[in-house]
């Protein structure tokens, strides 16, 4: 049975790790994920969980933590925001290409400067090659549900890697609103234990961890990585089916939108989804075919489920919320484009960008952005392919 | 569906406030969503945090620019702040004051709707024995917008303090003395 609650994103996060009882907990605070260690350590302190919380002195050291006690073979989370996930880059890579499971909660906020405290995805963009398995939410009930998927994806043994579990900072992660939560042996049940088939203090079978990669292993080692990356494609899928069966909500890459007849479409992520799909619905009722694609999962990026559901759009705007500085459009925009190039018919792309620190995002904005689609397919020319919205000037 | 919009100053508590009215309204069956709106948080810069109401659940996760309905935790924001930008034709504004509603209006930069007045520091001040403006103008925002059944409101927020305030049981008459002034107080 389903518990009615209302919860911020980050009491949502914290919930779903009070439930699931990690091993370990490394803690630095940044805004604004800082809440999801305070209730963790409340629950510490409370005799609610026996995890182990230690409280490091940065970010790097926070992630090193994780690793070590996952090396160790047990499950370490953590959770941080912007600068904190950049200073934690180095060790991102290292927990990816030694496949350790950690899963860390990202309440996404962008980077400096000017310094920003609210939120866009510079920050988990920004680590879309380190190796992380990426998911995103549209609300607090999206966090929490990819949080309880999180630890199967990540520890299941064909795949093997660290996962962020994104929610968008302030907006999802301060908002409280209503909130479906299951019960804590039911989520125990679904998430299981941790039992790794090989780890750094397994007497059996010791293990090397970390080892230098002469020329003659590296690429061996990079391919094994990246095909982790390729399975967590099935898993995702499977951890989803599960999940729908077990709880009822049903996830997938992405949610497509009413987009079985759509003309013009939108590729957006998280928070704005919800927010435009209002302006889909208004649209619809006019009689455009308007439709969206909210992508849940950036890494494995769904590039062919992608361009199959968009290959028959007329025209399609890809909404990034980071600059990623190319000159030619973010990041978002290049990889759904990519994922597009071999469709023998493509709709007209543009990308824009939207949404930086904090800069609110509308229905009438998202209407906005229909309204441009449907001049591009009007007059069949694509204009200016990258370009950015909301800002003055 | 209503929208309301909450202005005070960083350290008042109109974010708490937005969170007890979406208290409310959660336990009164509703959908709600209460969110802040953060700047660089220092004690006495204005703030400002929202509150939708709905049966339904509502994906909209942007500001509000059309309120229903305004509160104003610290009339000294009347100067600065434009608070009844975008207010509906049938909504209100609701400021914490010891002036009338008449002697508010001019104040409000070419307003013509809806305004209401709460002395939600006298009422604090008597029920209370402190400045906590939180708890009268949630209790006026639910007399004006009805956005909550009045009496379900008092009986669920009653529960509420029973269980917030075990250890302090004193506290909880105050509360309840200072929720039901307010209701009847709110002029406008």
């Amino acid at each position: 049975m389903s518990i009615r609650e209302r919860l911020s994103g980050n009491e949502a996060v914290a919930t779903a790790i009070r439930q699931i009882n990690p091993d370990v907990f490394a803690m630095f605070p940044i805004t604004p994920s800082t809440e999801i260690p305070q209730y963790v350590a409340q629950y510490v302190a409370d005799g609610k969980v026996d995890t182990e919380f230690i409280c490091v002195e940065s970010e790097h050291s926070a992630m090193s933590a994780c690793l070590g006690a996952e090396a160790a073979g047990v499950r370490a989370v953590t959770a941080t925001s912007s600068a904190g996930l950049s200073y934690m880059n180095e060790v991102l890579y290292v927990a990816g290409s030694l496949r350790l499971p950690v899963v860390l909660a990202v309440a996404c906020r962008a980077l400096t400067g000017p310094i920003n405290i609210n939120h866009d995805y510079s920050d988990s963009f920004a680590e879309r090659d380190s190796g992380f398995i990426q998911l995103y939410a549209e609300n607090n009930q999206e966090v929490y549900d990819n949080y309880l998927m999180a630890h199967r994806i990540a520890e299941h043994p064909d795949v093997r890697l660290p996962l962020m579990v994104c929610e968008d900072g302030f907006i999802t992660s301060h908002a409280i609103e209503n909130i479906e939560l299951e019960e804590d042996a039911a989520v125990k049940a679904f998430v299981g234990e941790y039992n790794p088939e090989n780890y750094l203090l397994k007497k059996e079978n010791p293990l090397a961890v970390g080892p230098y990669g002469v020329s003659a292993y590296y690429m061996e080692a990079r391919v094994a990585q990246a095909q982790a990356m390729i399975n967590a494609k099935k898993v995702i899928l499977d951890v989803a089916a599960d999940f729908e069966k077990t709880f009822g909500r049903k996830y997938g890459f992405f949610e497509a939108y009413k987009m079985e007849d759509a003309e013009v479409a939108m590729v957006i992520m998280g928070s704005s989804a919800g927010t435009a799909k209002v302006a889909v619905d208004e649209l619809r009722a006019q009689g455009i075919k308007a439709g969206l694609v909210k992508l849940r999962v950036f890494r494995p990026f769904p590039g062919e489920e992608l361009a199959a559901v968009l290959q028959n759009c007329k025209a399609v705007a890809v909404m990034d919320k980071s600059e990623g500085f190319s000159a030619c459009g973010g990041p978002l925009f290049a990889e759904t484009a990519g994922a597009c190039i071999n469709l023998d018919k493509r709709p007209k792309m543009i990308d824009i960008v939207f949404g930086l620190g904090g800069r609110d995002f509308t229905v009438d904005a998202a209407k906005g952005v229909f309204n441009r689609l449907e001049n591009i397919v009007k007059t069949g020319k694509t204009g200016p392919v990258y370009t950015h919205m909301g800002q003055r000037g | 569906m209503i929208e309301i919009r909450w202005h005070g100053r960083g350290g008042q508590g109109a974010k708490t406030a937005s969170q007890l009215l979406a208290d409310a309204a959660f336990m009164s069956g509703k959908y709600v969503q209460s969110f802040p709106e953060y700047g660089p948080e220092r004690s006495g810069a204005p703030i400002t945090a929202y509150n939708r109401i709905s049966d339904e659940r509502c994906s909209i996760h942007s500001n509000i620019y059309e309120p229903n309905y305004v509160v104003v935790v610290d009339e000294t924001l009347l100067e600065s702040v434009d608070v009844a930008a975008g207010v509906k034709e049938n909504g209100a504004v609701i400021v914490n004051t010891s002036k009338s509603p008449e002697e508010i209006k001019p104040l409000l930069k070419g307003y013509t709707g809806r305004v209401c007045t709460i002395d939600a520091r006298a009422i604090s001040l008597s029920c209370l024995g402190a400045y906590f403006p939180n708890t009268p103008m949630l209790a006026a925002v639910v007399a004006v917008s009805n956005c909550v059944d009045k009496d379900k409101f008092l009986t669920d927020m009653e529960g509420s303090y029973r269980h917030k305030f075990a250890k302090k049981p004193q506290v909880v008459e105050g509360n309840l003395k200072c929720l039901k002034t307010a209701m009847e107080e709110v002029r406008g």
